[in-house]
């Protein structure tokens, strides 16, 4: 241990600031869950109820009344599985020929991807916009995934991760008469499982989250996505909070569980793409 | 050896084309088409006519745009606080605490739930009649504000949203920082004598130093593109008092169609990013350690 045993005071306050400031963290989300439970009524009951009662079950139901809130839940699993695999698949492949390639070029290319890193969506988004326009791509499925399969920080995220494997392996391999390709698919991509885990949910948990694009790229209900959904609840007058923070609390579910069944790799991939090069 | 060359270049760009394509299709062609719609009056549904700076123009006149830009000014006072309690929370659960892991898991639930979905709940938790942050106030004795109602105390309720919301991501930040440094940095000074507060201020602040810089420069960017929280919570308002450089981009390109217009809102607004970038980038060298 690093620290002697002065520290147990010291640690009973830090436990004290610990288990405080978690505390205000979280309340948002008893809250929220607290309130999908209720009576429409009970919502504005001061002191506030914490353990709704009686407890509505409905509201969950009637979510999916007020709005295609199914179709919607599809359309974000679609839509988040499908960018999910094309991030790694174009990433990973981008990071191979970044790290065990030599061609001319390459390092340009590089530099270019990284200068990209910094360029911000909103410059290019009204273009690409009017390009899904003339593409007649509005309203569907080509519109809301095939301009959002390029991660540049997928790439980047990769590429630290490739550049720390030995090399001996590949080299055997390619003695051995083994092309390419087949060390990509044999070699590296299954000794890169941690940090292709840690860019799966980045990106479920990004496209999942996405708001800006789905938004105005669909028009009807039926094309859109969870956060869309959610957001055009406010706007419903007939609607109450009760159901709000049922809908919520059904959108927040998805990445809770992803996250916390693999938070390991969460921290293992900020710990790589952060800082370190 | 010319043929193995060329077979070269071939498995390369093989393996880079997928990105290549997307990359020019729906990055860089867009790139270049927007600097010219942002030359362009584009209204609703018409054909673009070429008219050059005039856009630019309006814009420097446009009260609107300029109030926007001071709103996400305003927003970054959540960088300095969020960073001071990340760097808190990460110094403390450092300490080799039982349970860590738990915490962690706590503070980072904000970071990927879908913002749109605790946004609303924050809007819940805001409400000036029934929401329960007036109600913990009013056990204060304080009688709360109307948040988000008010022009004065909406945007500090954006701001202590996105306190809320991205804490969690610096001070995971941090300790990947903290783990970074050498122990025997410490030690050497302990055998020196030095107190807790020395060992603080003359090796882990400056050791951290690169991490805060990376979170400052992540701050401003973000800062200057805040708009799901202003969507949700406040549609800009009450009056424009929240309205962002990115909320008013959207306005005006997809509620009001005038899409060159956005464009030139679009590419001032990367310059300011730009701008503040390279400024954070030169000054780094007076107080970021190893620069």
């Amino acid at each position: 241990m690093k620290y002697n045993s002065k520290m147990s005071g010291k640690s009973i306050a830090s436990y004290i600031f610990l288990i405080f400031t978690s505390f205000v963290m979280v309340i948002p989300f008893i809250w929220m869950l607290s309130t999908a439970f209720k009576e429409p009524a009970d919502v504005f009951k001061l002191p506030p109820q914490w353990i709704p009662r009686p407890v509505r079950l409905k509201n969950f139901q009637e979510v999916f009344q007020f709005l295609p809130f199914a179709r919607m839940y599809l359309n974000s699993i679609i839509v988040s599985t499908t960018i999910t695999f094309g991030h790694l698949l174009i990433s990973s492949l981008a990071a191979f020929a970044f790290t065990r390639l030599d061609f001319p070029g390459r390092d340009i290319i590089f530099l270019m991807y990284l200068s990209l890193l910094m360029l911000p969506e909103e410059v290019t988004i009204i273009p690409r916009y009017i390009m899904m326009k003339n593409f007649g791509w509005i309203d569907k499925y080509q519109g809301l995934i095939v301009p959002l399969l390029l991660s540049v920080f997928g790439i980047f995220l990769l590429r630290q991760f490739f550049i720390t494997l030995p090399k001996d392996l590949d080299d055997a391999a390619i003695v051995d008469g083994a092309s390419w390709y087949r060390v990509y698919w044999q070699i590296t991509l299954p000794l890169s499982k941690p940090v292709l885990s840690a860019l799966a949910i980045f990106s479920f948990t990004g496209s999942w989250n996405n708001f800006l694009w789905p938004l105005i790229i669909t028009n009807s209900d039926w094309m859109k996505t969870i956060p869309v959904g959610l957001a055009m609840f406010q706007d419903l007058y007939t609607i109450q909070w009760n159901q709000i923070m049922a809908a919520s609390t059904i959108a927040v579910i998805p990445v809770l569980v992803v996250y916390i069944l693999n938070q390991r790799f969460f921290t293992q991939g900020i710990v790589l793409t952060g800082l370190k090069e | 050896m010319k043929k193995r060359q060329i077979q070269k270049v071939i498995v390369g760009y093989s393996f880079l084309a997928p990105s290549l394509i997307l990359v020019f299709t729906f990055i860089l062609y867009p790139l270049v088409w927007s600097i010219y719609i942002s030359l362009c009056d584009w209204p609703s549904f018409g054909t673009p006519t070429y008219i050059g700076f005039k856009n630019y123009i309006n814009l420097f006149r446009d009260s609107r745009w300029w109030r926007s830009l001071v709103h996400s000014i305003y927003f970054m006072l959540n960088i300095p606080i969020s960073i001071l309690l990340a760097m808190l929370v990460a110094i403390i659960m450092n300490q080799s605490l039982k349970g860590i892991i738990l915490f962690r898991t706590l503070y980072y639930l904000p970071v990927i739930s879908p913002s749109i979905a605790v946004a609303l709940v924050w809007a819940l938790i805001y409400n000036t009649d029934f929401g329960i942050l007036n109600y913990f106030l009013s056990l204060l004795g304080i009688n709360g504000p109307k948040w988000l109602a008010s022009t004065k105390w909406a945007m500090p309720a954006v701001i202590l949203y996105s306190i809320w919301k991205g804490v969690g991501y610096n001070m995971v930040i941090y300790l990947a920082g903290l783990q970074g440094i050498p122990e025997s940095l410490y030690e050497a000074a302990k055998i020196d004598g030095a107190s807790s507060w020395t060992l603080f201020r003359y090796i882990t602040l400056p050791m951290l130093s690169p991490t805060t810089f990376f979170l400052i420069i992540m701050g401003i960017i973000g800062g200057f593109r805040v708009f799901d929280v202003i969507y949700v919570m406040t549609h800009g308002g009450p009056g424009d008092a929240t309205v962002t450089p990115l909320y008013y981009i959207y306005q005006q390109a997809f509620q009001w169609f005038r899409m060159g217009y956005a464009s030139s809102i679009a590419w001032l607004l990367f310059v300011f990013i730009f701008s503040a970038t390279l400024v954070q980038w030169y000054i780094r060298k007076s107080w970021v350690f190893g620069e």
